[in-house]
This record gives C-alpha cells, structure tokens and sequence, in this order.
C-alpha cells in the first residue's frame, strides 16, 4: 500500500484559465477553460501518463505544474524532502531553486535547442546559475550528461543543426538532467521522431528512470507509447480528468466512455486484431464554451438526461482492492450495483494505515 | 504477370532530384500493383521516398525531378496508359488527374485553396471532367458533402475552408477526390494530422467509398497499426527501395527483411502493457547524399554480411510475397 509520504506532488483543483479577448480595447470576453478543476496525486518513482486528444489541455496541466502559464486557481503542493509546499505561494527565489527539482523535455527537438549556441552553450546555463563555477567542471559535467544519453562527450563543441532529431531529442533530455532534478515532465517528448529512432529514446527514458529513481509525467497523444512507458494513466477530456487507474487497468477495464472510445479507435500493429471500432460522432467541442453537464455528452453513445445537467465528479471505486478514479454518470450507476465508491479522505486514510 | 483486375502497375521505378548541384535518388527501384477494391500501403519512415512515388503516379512532382526509368501503367478498359510517358501538363494526363486518379494530401490546410468556397473546389471538378448544369453541381456538391456525414451541408457548402475544423476539412478533400468516382484514390498520409477517434471516423467512410465504387486505395501511411487494420497489402520502403512487398498477413506475421522484423519490434503494441520489451534499430537512417554501398539498410542490420555491399536481388518467399534481401531465409528461420 502506497503510504502518504511518498506523494511526490499533490495537485488540487488546478484550474488554469486563457481570456478570450476581443476588439478594439481587448475586452474579456470568455475564457478558454484549458484546465478545468483537475485534483491528482503523483507518487515518487512512478510515471503517471497523461493522455487526451489535441486541445485538451494535456500539456497545459504541464506547463502549470512547472509555472510556466499564469495558473487561475488551486493548488500544487509538492514535497520537498518532507516539507510541503503550495509551488503557487512560493516567492521568486524560492522557485528558481525549485526549478532544479523540476524539469521538462519539450516536443519539438527543433525548436526546443538555440540554433547559435553549441551544445555546451546551451546546456551550461542552468550549471552555472545553480553554482558550478568553473567552467572546466560544468564541461566535465556536460561530458558526462551526454554520455548518459549515449553521445560522445566531443557533441557538446557542436551546433543544434548538426544533429538528427533522434540526437535532439536526446540533447533535450540530458538537459533536463543536468540539476539531478525529481520530477521530470515529458512532453510528447517522442511525437516528432520516427518509430524506429523513437524506441531508442523510449527505453532510455526507462534507463535514466531506474539510475536516477526519478518521476516521469508522461503526456503523449499516443496511447500504445504511454501504455508502455506508465505505471498509472490519466485521460483528460477538455481540461478535466474523465478516468485515472492503473496502466493495466485502464486497458482491460476502461470506465468511462470516453476512454473505451479512445481505446477502440487506435489501430494495432498487429493482423487479425480488427477489433469493432466505436465511432464516435461529431467533435471536440470547443472550451470556451463546454456543453452543460458532462462535457463529453454530445458525443457520448450512452448520454442520459443526468449527463445533460449535472457535472460528474472524479471519484474513486476499489475495483478488487485497487483504486479506478472515473468521472461519469453511467460508471457511477452501474458502479453503485456492486461496489461503493470511496470517499478521497477515507482511501488516504486507508492508505496512511 | 497481369491480374485482370489490376488497376495499376509500377514497375522499377527510380526517381531523381536534383538541387544544390547534387542529385538525391529518392527514389530507386519501387514495384507494386494496384488492384480493385483493394487497399495498398506503402509504409516507411520520413525521406523514405513513399510521397515522392504517389506524386509520380499523379504525375506532380516539383521541376527539378526526373523519373529516370521504370513504368507506370495505368490500365483501363480501353487499354493501356503509360503514365510515366506523358506530358506532366498535357491534357491526356489531366484528363485522368482528379477524374480516374484523386489524391488525398497530408494537410488539408495547405491542400485547399482558402479564398474560395469548399462548394466552389468541389464543382472545379465537375467543370473540368463533366458536362453539367451550374445549378446540378451544386446539389452534387452538397450530396457529397452530406455523403462525408458533414452536418447542415447546404450552409457548409458555401463556407470557406477557415470554418471547418480539421476533421472536417480532411473530410472536405475527400469529398473532393471522390467527386467524379475515381478508380485510384491515392491518400498521403490521410489522418497524420488528426485525432485518433477523428482517424477512425475518416477510415470509416474511406472503407465505405471503396466498397461502394469498387476502387483501388493507395494508402501512404508510416503507422504499422493503420496498415494492420486497413491494408489488404503492404509495400515496404526504405531509403527509396521497396525493400518488402506482400499480403499484410505476410509480412506483418511473417517479414522476411531484417528491417520489416525490427520495425515492428520497435513499436509499442498497445494492450501488451509493460511485459513488452521494445528493441530499438539501432543508429539512424543515413544521409541520403550519401548513402551506404549496396543495401541501403546493412549498416543497421544484424543480419549484414560482405554480400550485402552488393545491391540484393529480389527474391520471392511466396508467390505475391517478395523481398530484397540476401539473408531472408535466415531472417525467416530466425522469427
């Protein structure tokens, strides 16, 4: 049983909102609800997938995380050696210092890397604000970081374009090791590379996992990826968490409709596997104006009136002793026929013990 | 040998660019047919050359390329029509272009013109290819758009391509292609830039179009999971060499080239969670300025041998199930 402490970081209610701005004086006139209300634990040493079509605010909740987008509200408490701190309360100082503990591997190994510095260039930066001063050191340091993504230490005397994507990517990796950083948040850090350099950089994601015993946050648009790479996955659906469970789980028990459509609709490289593919109708519906209710509705096969007026809640079931969260009105039906859901408090409660 | 019902036949075809004073063989040595009511995929990763072949059949590719040999034959009803012959702008080829042979592009938002009317790009291929009343293109129009399940087509029909969402451009173009009822629909890359449940709505009505109008697909895809579901046969391509050529059944269960077999054990399936141990291919694919001697792919290859500086042969493990490889025996033994 997982025990209290080893919450890494606790997120709660996170809402971050984009204005809408129109005319002449840039009125408010809306907001795009990028991330709606979403409230996740991320344990220490486990990659929590993070999936969703384009739009749904996957990368947001990252970038949020870290700070990077003005965050509208909640809460995104992480624990630093035992001392829990709100990253939204903390002063200037004090989250540059938490910026070592917490790094990101963008998508675009293109645009990611600044075309006229060396690679040394790029990646001493961070060396240097964070207190290596000799410049011999952080070109050992560096030496050996690109050692660790499997380039020879001589890369560090060359430019960006001289790299292939795959080395970029791997480039945008080792970056994000230099500070021996916690948490680590990948975003759609394979999507732009080619499926045989992809494995290459999947497995040493796994690698640099176990040396380091660090924490991934794995947000990919693809699920076979995330399904390999994650310990529990969360699907979002419009800025809010519609399911979160246990890799396995999910892929053998998918609650929510969503995520059973989601599932179907991915092709599988693999003959005689066509399985009945559910379609679904229409398409994502824009945030800044969400239909009532559950969000996912309009497109759901299996709606019904609750589902046009109130909003599901993510809760919690014990599905033969593990957690299933799911926000949705038919789970929550069919659920109630043979096991209770579990209030938040009473499983961390349960946990705690 | 010649199917009756084969469509298409690409025979050996080589392709050159020429820029910056250098010449790239993008593509060299790609065979395949085509066949009614059946699905072709060409798969490979970026630079493969899998484009540059489709464009070849359309006849549009950029002026400072050449196809340097090799036929393309288009086969009708009337006889033969060797593409590869005609004048890239003359009017026997476009007669064919849009009304015998359409393409679906990658990206519908550069594909489409954004300063006339989805209606107004449909009906171009009316006014080209068939003798009709203004008002009777319209209504087709609107039929296709309906056919494409795009909702309220009478209003859509005179919307601009900035209105539509990107499903629903990808599905505009379709209704494009399929106007005048192709035999060949050529799609490029179709749905690499949508949504999955989006994909799954756009294989859905391809996969209706082509039982309905018995056409041929030419499927230009570098997911394995899409060639799994959709194809009936599959076209391997690597560095320009069609370098597998089958029944998917064939080749995704039984590949006889080392880079068939390691692609499919470097992508993660889903549903086999993390049991699954992903081998990677291991370097990167070469500069094509300046390409390995003989087989393109033996300085990745675990199977490599002196042998394999020469260029290999073609060698069939079964009567439609062809491959170039010296070692495809031990690849086969070695599954």
């Amino acid at each position: 049983m997982r025990r209290e402490q080893d919450v890494l970081l606790k997120i709660r209610d996170a809402q971050t909102y984009f204005p809408v701005q129109k005319g002449l004086f840039k009125r408010t006139v809306g907001y795009v609800r990028a991330v709606d209300n979403v409230s996740l634990d991320v344990y220490r040493g486990e990659t929590l997938g993070l999936v969703g079509e384009s739009g749904c605010g996957k990368t947001t909740l990252g970038k949020s995380i870290l700070q990077l987008v003005p965050v509208t509200g909640g809460q995104f408490i992480y624990n630093f050696d035992g001392e829990e701190k709100d990253l939204r309360k903390l002063s200037k100082d004090e989250m540059m210092q938490a910026r070592k503990r917490l790094q990101i591997v963008f998508q675009d190994p293109y645009s990611s890397l600044n075309p006229s510095f060396t690679i040394f260039g790029s990646l001493q930066d961070p060396l240097k604000k964070f207190g290596v001063k000799s410049k011999e050191e952080r070109r050992r340091i560096i030496g050996d970081l690109l050692e660790a993504v499997n380039l020879h230490r001589e890369y560090m005397n060359r430019y960006p374009h001289e790299f292939s994507g795959g080395q970029r990517q791997r480039i945008g990796i080792a970056r994000a090791l230099s500070l021996q950083p916690e948490l680590i948040i990948c975003d759609e850090a394979v999507s732009a590379l080619d499926v045989s350099i992809q494995a290459q950089v999947l497995n040493l994601l796994l690698e640099l996992k176990e040396k380091h015993n660090l924490t991934y946050i794995f947000i990919s648009h693809d699920l076979s990826v995330v399904e390999y790479m994650s310990d529990r996955i969360a699907v979002m659906y419009l800025g809010k968490i519609v399911e979160l469970a246990q890799a396995e789980d999910l892929f053998a028990n998918a609650m929510h409709p969503y995520t059973q459509a989601l599932l179907s609709a991915i092709p599988v490289a693999e003959v005689g596997r066509r399985r009945k593919r559910i379609v679904l109708e229409g398409n994502v519906p824009s945030p800044v104006n969400p239909p009532p209710g559950c969000t996912f509705h309009p497109r759901c096969p299996y709606a019904m009136e609750v589902c046009k007026s109130r909003v599901p809640e993510l809760k919690t079931y014990l599905i033969d002793g593990r957690e299933h969260q799911v926000a949705c009105h038919l789970a929550e039906k069919e659920a109630a026929k043979f096991v209770q859901p579990v209030e938040t408090a009473e499983v961390e409660k349960n946990a705690a013990n | 040998m010649v199917y009756v019902d084969t469509i298409l036949t690409v025979d050996n075809l080589h392709i050159n660019f020429y820029t910056n004073n250098r010449c790239n063989e993008a593509v060299k040595g790609v065979s395949f047919q085509l066949k009614k009511g059946r699905t072709l995929c060409l798969v490979g990763e970026s630079g493969c050359g899998k484009s540059v072949s489709a464009s070849a059949i359309m006849r549009l590719l950029p002026p400072l390329s050449r196809i340097e040999e090799g036929r393309i034959i288009y086969h009708t009803d009337q006889g033969d029509i060797h593409l590869h012959e005609l004048d890239p702008s003359g009017p026997e080829i476009r007669a064919i272009r849009g009304a015998e042979i359409a393409m679906i592009f990658q990206d519908p938002m550069t594909a489409l013109n954004p300063v006339y009317t989805v209606g107004f790009q449909i009906r171009e291929a009316f006014m080209y290819h068939a003798k009709m009343a203004k008002a009777a293109m319209q209504a087709k129009a609107v039929e296709l758009l309906r056919a494409m399940r795009i909702p309220a087509p009478e209003q859509r029909v005179n919307e601009y391509i900035h209105q539509y969402s990107g499903g629903m451009r990808q599905r505009a173009m379709i209704a494009m292609a399929m106007a005048c009822n192709p035999k060949i629909l050529i799609a490029d890359e179709p749905t690499t830039a949508l949504d999955v449940t989006v994909q799954a709505q756009i294989f859905d009505l391809m996969n209706d179009l082509q039982q309905k109008h018995n056409a041929a697909i030419l499927l230009i895809t570098h997911d394995m999971g899409v060639v799994a579901e959709l194809a009936h046969d599959v076209v391997v391509m690597y560095m320009g060499v069609a370098v597998e050529n089958g029944p998917v059944e064939d080749v995704l269960t039984r590949p006889a080239h080392p880079y068939t077999s390691a692609l499919l054990r470097s992508i993660p399936v889903l549903g086999q969670s993390k049991a699954q141990k992903l081998e990677p291919i291991r370097g990167s694919t070469p500069d094509p300025f300046n390409r390995p001697q003989g087989c393109q792919f033996h300085p990745r290859c675990d199977f490599a041998t002196e042998q394999c500086l020469q260029e290999p042969e073609t060698f069939s493990v079964s009567p439609n199930h062809t491959v170039r490889c010296w070692h495809y025996e031990k690849v086969l033994a070695n599954a």
